[in-house]
């Protein structure tokens, strides 16, 4: 498969070599803003591991969606490099670029994004269709992705005739159905009350439990915050602190708050 | 494969909108065929008729004959060569023989073409049988019968059974004048054989002229090969007596493309609306679909195919409804105005359409390509898109 970068971790007085998804070296993101210039990411440095839980938290405008656009390919960065699962995403074309988001990465919007004139069962097996992967194949990982969300009921309704947390898990089932080793999540919760927002937090929680997937968040929202095994927040395009919990205050399982 | 089913998915899911195009473009596709199949029938109805009842097989003109110039006909006929008389003889072939006469129709005078035909001949579908001498009278007791076409009928104001003068100028050049007795009126749709014309029996004619045995041309049945050079005389053949027709009824032909080309440029324009408002209104769309992995060149090649299945499904509706319509039309006939009688050529009363498998799927084809173009065209925008752009678009 990919090759992944290698960092090392002092652990109790040994080294050990961890497999780092996804580095940035001195990420810079810069967007023409009239005859200004506005700076998005400054500087950034950070290191995500595989099967990490993370979430880049921070204002409006701190450059949580920029930077997850670029760990994406979405975007590319304007200075510094951005290494995921062994791509240098500065130097990709954009077939390169499409072809990583298809194999590897899954997203999950704030919108949902679901396709309109899709039912629920085509639009979760539409990155399957652009992997080719074969028909009875398919129609099995898609009933599987909707099995986990707990969908799997609602495979021929259309997105319009779906609720919001219903509309979400089936971005999350789009997103993890082709089992891909990063999803990344845009505000996933902020379309979504209190108890859907929980729902699908569980629901990835599980997920990354279960098929090691590693979930990147953008998100500003408390509800999210409580479930991230590490929090890293963004102020002015620039990493104010990266925090490892080891306990979450919200798991999978739990329906009370817990203390860090 | 894969590209054909998620196009087909997303324009059958886009529901009225596609059935409206579809619909509009499915119109343009009958309108083109049924426009294509008239002007196709007419070119074969007008020929047919022409050749039926003026050309035959082809002719033989009296080297001095200038249909276009009438100053000539005292002197075009010469006597019928002995190399075509025994075409004569045997009716595959029948002389014609023409002179300038006038007339006076209610006090006026009119210049017309006195021909002369043997009552007798079947190479023409003039009704020439009606010149033929009745209850026994011959010669000067009968009168001199005439035939004249309904167009001349009107014109004159003549009947059946009415008697005209008409006043010629024989061989030597001298004037002599007679009455001709109108036996029928004829209704036929080519012109050349009516319009200020006079049909009377040759040999009254030839009689008449001081030119016995003579003929202005010669009309040889239909499929009668020509039977070589004849000194004096020269052999038009069917293509070259056809050839004002066939141009007088292209241009006419594309007097109608240019109908069904405007229509065909406003379901253009439907089509191309609908991929320029698919760029704009889809962004978010197209974003998520990059997201997921989609590369540039497979999501134009998608929205150009939904296009192109703009063309396809066009064609299929067209079928459905425009075969039993077309057939219908094709079976009995268009009925033609009073008006089309002034076009210039051959019409009947009726138009019988003429629809070939080549011209269906000639305009299916043509109906089909320009689709994809204008599909194609504002697609190309989707090139131009970034992924995050798109992703930030208005809502689905």
């Amino acid at each position: 498969m990919t090759k992944s970068s290698v960092r090392r971790r002092a652990t109790g007085g040994q080294t050990v070599q961890i497999e780092a998804l996804i580095t940035t070296t001195d990420l810079e993101k810069i967007y023409p803003l009239g005859l200004t210039t506005l700076k998005a990411l400054d500087r950034v440095n950070l290191s995500v591991e595989r099967g990490e839980f993370v979430g880049l938290v921070g204002p409006s405008g701190s450059g949580k969606t920029t930077l997850l656009n670029i760990i994406g390919s979405l975007d590319a960065p304007t200075s510094g490099s951005a290494e995921v699962l062994g791509r240098k995403i500065e130097s990709l074309s954009h077939k390169e670029a499409a072809k990583l988001r298809k194999d590897h990465i899954g997203f999950i919007f704030q919108t949902f994004n679901l396709l309109p004139v899709y039912t629920v069962f085509e639009n979760v097996e539409f990155p399957l269709l652009l992997q080719g992967i074969d028909s009875s194949e398919r129609t099995k990982l898609v009933m599987d992705a909707l099995e986990w969300v707990g969908l799997a009921d609602r495979a021929d309704s259309k997105p319009a005739q779906l609720s919001g947390g219903e509309s979400q898990r089936v971005a999350i089932a789009r997103a993890i159905v082709k089992k891909p080793e990063i999803v990344l999540a845009d505000e996933p919760t902020a379309n979504l009350d209190a108890a859907n927002s929980h729902h699908i937090m569980k629901t990835m929680v599980q997920l990354n439990k279960e098929l090691k997937v590693t979930f990147i968040f953008a998100t500003h929202d408390e509800k999210v915050i409580a479930y991230l095994k590490r929090k890293i927040t963004l102020v002015d395009g620039r990493i104010a602190k990266d925090e490892i919990r080891e306990k979450p205050a919200r798991t999978a399982g739990s329906g009370r708050k817990t203390r860090t | 494969m894969q590209l054909l089913k998620l196009a087909l998915r997303n324009i059958l899911g886009a529901g009225l909108r596609t059935w409206l195009n579809v619909t509009a473009l499915s119109f343009s596709f009958v309108v083109i065929v049924f426009l294509q199949g008239f002007y196709q029938g007419m070119n074969d109805q007008v020929e047919r008729a022409t050749v039926d009842a003026l050309y035959g097989g082809g002719q033989y003109w009296q080297e001095r004959y200038d249909p276009y110039d009438p100053l000539t006909l005292e002197s075009s006929h010469a006597v019928i060569p002995p190399q075509l008389q025994p075409l004569v003889e045997r009716g595959a072939a029948t002389p014609i023989l023409i002179h300038l006469a006038s007339i006076y129709p209610e006090g006026r005078y009119q210049t017309v073409l006195l021909k002369g035909i043997d009552p007798s001949q079947e190479v023409l579908s003039i009704p020439s049988s009606l010149l033929k001498p009745t209850g026994g009278l011959k010669g000067d007791e009968a009168g001199i019968p005439a035939l004249i076409g309904s167009r001349m009928a009107k014109s004159t104001g003549l009947k059946k059974g009415d008697e005209i003068t008409v006043q010629w100028r024989d061989i030597h050049g001298t004037f002599d004048a007679r009455d001709v007795t109108i036996m029928d009126v004829f209704r036929t749709t080519v012109q050349e054989i009516d319009n200020e014309q006079i049909w009377i029996p040759l040999g009254r004619l030839q009689q008449m002229t001081g030119t016995p045995s003579q003929a202005t041309l010669m009309v040889l049945n239909k499929g009668l090969q020509p039977p070589g050079t004849v000194p004096g005389w020269e052999f038009k053949s069917l293509d070259f007596l056809l050839s004002d027709l066939r141009a007088l009824v292209r241009s006419k032909t594309i007097g109608a493309s240019i109908l069904y080309l405007v229509l065909l440029l406003l379901a253009m324009l439907a089509i191309f609306d609908t991929q320029v408002l698919s760029i704009f209104h889809r962004r978010k769309e197209m974003g998520t679909l990059m997201a997921l992995g989609m590369t540039r060149s497979r999501l134009i090649a998608l929205f150009t195919l939904e296009g192109a299945f703009h063309g396809i499904l066009a064609a299929l509706l067209a079928t459905a409804y425009g075969i039993p319509l077309l057939w219908y039309v094709a079976r009995v006939g268009w009925e033609l105005p009073e008006a089309m009688d002034q076009v210039g050529f051959a019409l009947g009363e009726r138009l019988f359409p003429v629809y070939t498998p080549a011209l269906v799927l000639g305009t299916a084809l043509l109906v089909l390509i320009v689709t994809t173009i204008v599909s194609y065209l504002p697609t190309r925008k989707i090139a131009r898109l970034k992924p995050t752009e798109a992703l930030r678009g208005r809502t689905l």
